[in-house]
């Protein structure tokens, strides 16, 4: 079984993100990390290599920072990387870099499940892991909260997924695409030879023809969503108002009726 | 080119009130473009869900009832939608972002090629394309963004929008369509589904009370779920919380968790951390109980405690249970 980990690297999540003067986002010197839904999905991967004998992969359809997250994924114990980039690709959007992913996991050839966060948590979006699923034509699996069973002899998986109403129980067969949430696992630390590994790890680059798609599929002027500006949300109006709680009850009285009156309640 | 479509979720027949807020974003966009509103209301006995989305604002209702429909899947349910857009060519095509919103709305963009804005909280028609605002980097920035093309999507999230007010006398074309898929063609097969029972769902809820370190243990949760309960509200948490086994993550409010935008949402015992700010900042209004007075918490709320909670909730409970005559 060959398991790929879909990921790229985002700002830390405790950074705090901002837009300068020339529109571009920023996040001071807070470190580059994988993107935190990744790392699940990572160690969910690990799991199936050493439950099942699975090889894993890497891959990141991206520009030379998303080789942090590779990295981050080698240290845990991933075994390959691989980053899928040219410069056709700047500026695509979700389409062309789905269409480059889809590719690039055909020229792996031996591919059984793709394995990725439930979202980019900088873009906010799932689309082109969803996209990617559509093109290689395979069912997809999402917000997973368990993995209960994969059969490698018939491809046969069944899994939980976390929907609004609970906890919905779904088979399905590989190859799939399974995006997975937080609660599905504890993600390992790297260990000291895996970081080791990663640092001298030297990431083969595989650009957009040795993916096998042409250049005006993916690049920016393909794309059918375009980023016209960024910008930080509006601030949250008013100070706020402390409620004397010398008197606690007093106090639980003359919130529950400004609540009332903001008719919030 | 005709007409605005709009995926009508349900689940065992209940409406997801997100679909109620796409087509009041519908309906605005279809007038703007002078051109039908459509709903598409796939499932199992859901004849009865078409004359709602009629009363909520659609024109017609496209209804394919079938059993391969009754649970949502994504591959019968794109093959449809696929196929409604190849025979009625929509411009726009619209759906909450829910768990199945995105992935039927991921599946049919990468099918048919169309841009997609996904889970927008402000949605225009400018020069005869979508024009979205949504959140980037779990809302921390906002984002401006155009779709380009002949058909084009958006996922709304829950409650940015308005629920429209339903109007009974509105009428509307009901139409039958068939599944695309047989039973056999479908790979995904649904086991079932254990349901989260007498809770409020986080993503819906009008009130959310949220709990975070300063709660102290699972325990700690017990004046939290008491005030939601009075309140009708759901019950949150923050990471901190979650991360101490106190309660299941379906609770976590934030960046790795849920974002939410209630009309209130009472934070106690959370500190405020960025993560935690990014998944609640856009609630109505927001209340902090914390004993630290200098706790970010305070920096985005309109009204503050500063005092323990373990004699604060109880006291709001019992507040507004007299208030509210529960």
């Amino acid at each position: 079984m060959h398991v790929v980990v879909f990921t790229k690297s985002t700002p830390d999540t405790a950074a705090k993100v901002e837009v300068d003067a020339n529109g571009n986002v920023t996040w001071g010197d807070s470190p580059l990390v994988v993107n935190p839904w990744d790392e699940y999905a990572a160690e969910e991967a690990l799991q199936l290599k050493e439950k099942q004998g699975a090889n894993t992969t890497v891959i990141a359809v991206g520009p030379e920072m998303d080789n942090d997250a590779l990295k981050h994924c080698v240290a845990m114990g991933i075994q390959e990387a691989v980053r899928v980039w040219d410069d056709a690709l700047e500026g695509s959007d979700s389409l062309g870099q789905a269409k480059a992913l889809a590719a690039a996991i055909k020229k792996m050839g031996d591919v059984d499940m793709i394995i990725t966060g439930k979202e980019a948590v900088d873009v906010n979006s799932d689309a082109v892991i969803l996209q990617a699923a559509r093109f290689l034509g395979w069912p997809v699996l999402s917000f997973v909260a368990k993995i209960v069973e994969i059969d490698p002899a018939t491809g046969a998986i069944k899994v939980e997924r976390l929907v609004e109403e609970g906890r919905e129980t779904v088979s399905a067969k590989l190859p799939a695409v399974v995006t997975v949430v937080k609660e599905i696992n504890e993600p390992r630390y790297p260990s000291f030879i895996g970081i080791r590994k990663a640092a001298k790890l030297k990431i083969p680059v595989w650009s957009r023809a040795e993916s096998g798609r042409a250049r005006s599929e993916v690049e920016a002027g393909a794309a059918k969503t375009k980023v016209l500006e960024k910008f930080p949300p509006p601030p949250r109006e008013g100070e706020v108002e402390i409620i004397p709680s010398d008197d606690v009850e007093e106090a639980a009285r003359i919130l529950a009726e400004k609540l009332i009156e903001e008719k919030v309640v | 080119m005709s007409g605005v479509f709009v995926w009508i979720e349900q689940f065992k027949g209940e409406p997801a009130l997100v679909s109620w807020q796409a087509l009041g974003v519908g309906r605005k966009l279809a007038d703007e473009i002078g051109e039908p509103l459509i709903a598409l209301v796939f499932g199992q006995n859901v004849g009865e869900l078409a004359q709602k989305a009629i009363h909520y604002g659609a024109d017609e209702a496209l209804v394919a009832d079938d059993q391969t429909l009754a649970a949502f899947r994504v591959e019968p349910y794109a093959a449809l939608v696929t196929k409604l857009i190849e025979e009625r060519s929509p411009r726009f095509m619209l759906a909450g972002a829910t768990t199945r919103g995105r992935d039927l709305m991921g599946t049919v963009a990468g099918q048919v090629g169309a841009g997609l804005l996904s889970d927008v909280i402000g949605l225009d028609v400018i020069d005869g394309n979508l024009q979205a605002t949504r959140p980037i980097y779990a809302g921390k920035l906002l984002s401006k963004e155009v779709a380009e093309g002949d058909f084009q999507m958006a996922t709304i999230r829950n409650r940015a929008f308005p629920t429209p007010d339903p109007d009974e006398s509105r009428t509307g074309t009901i139409t039958q369509v068939e599944p695309v898929m047989a039973e056999d063609e479908i790979t995904v097969k649904v086991e079932g589904v254990e349901e989260a029972v007498g809770e409020v769902s986080l993503t819906d809820a009008n009130i959310i009370v949220s709990g975070g370190r300063g709660v102290g243990g699972p325990e700690g949760f017990e004046p939290v779920r008491e005030l939601a309960e009075v309140l009708g509200g759901a019950v949150g948490a923050s990471r901190a919380a979650v991360d101490a086994g106190w309660i299941p993550y379906a609770h976590q409010v934030g960046q790795t968790g849920k974002v939410v935008s209630p009309d209130l949402y009472i934070a106690a015992g959370i500190s405020g951390a960025i993560q935690h700010l990014a998944g609640m900042r856009t609630s109505k209004v927001i209340v902090a109980v914390n004993k630290d007075p200098e706790a970010p918490i305070f920096s985005v709320a309109r009204y503050g405690i500063v005092n323990d909670l373990f004699k604060v909730l109880p006291a709001l409970t019992k507040a507004f249970k007299e208030k509210l005559g529960r």
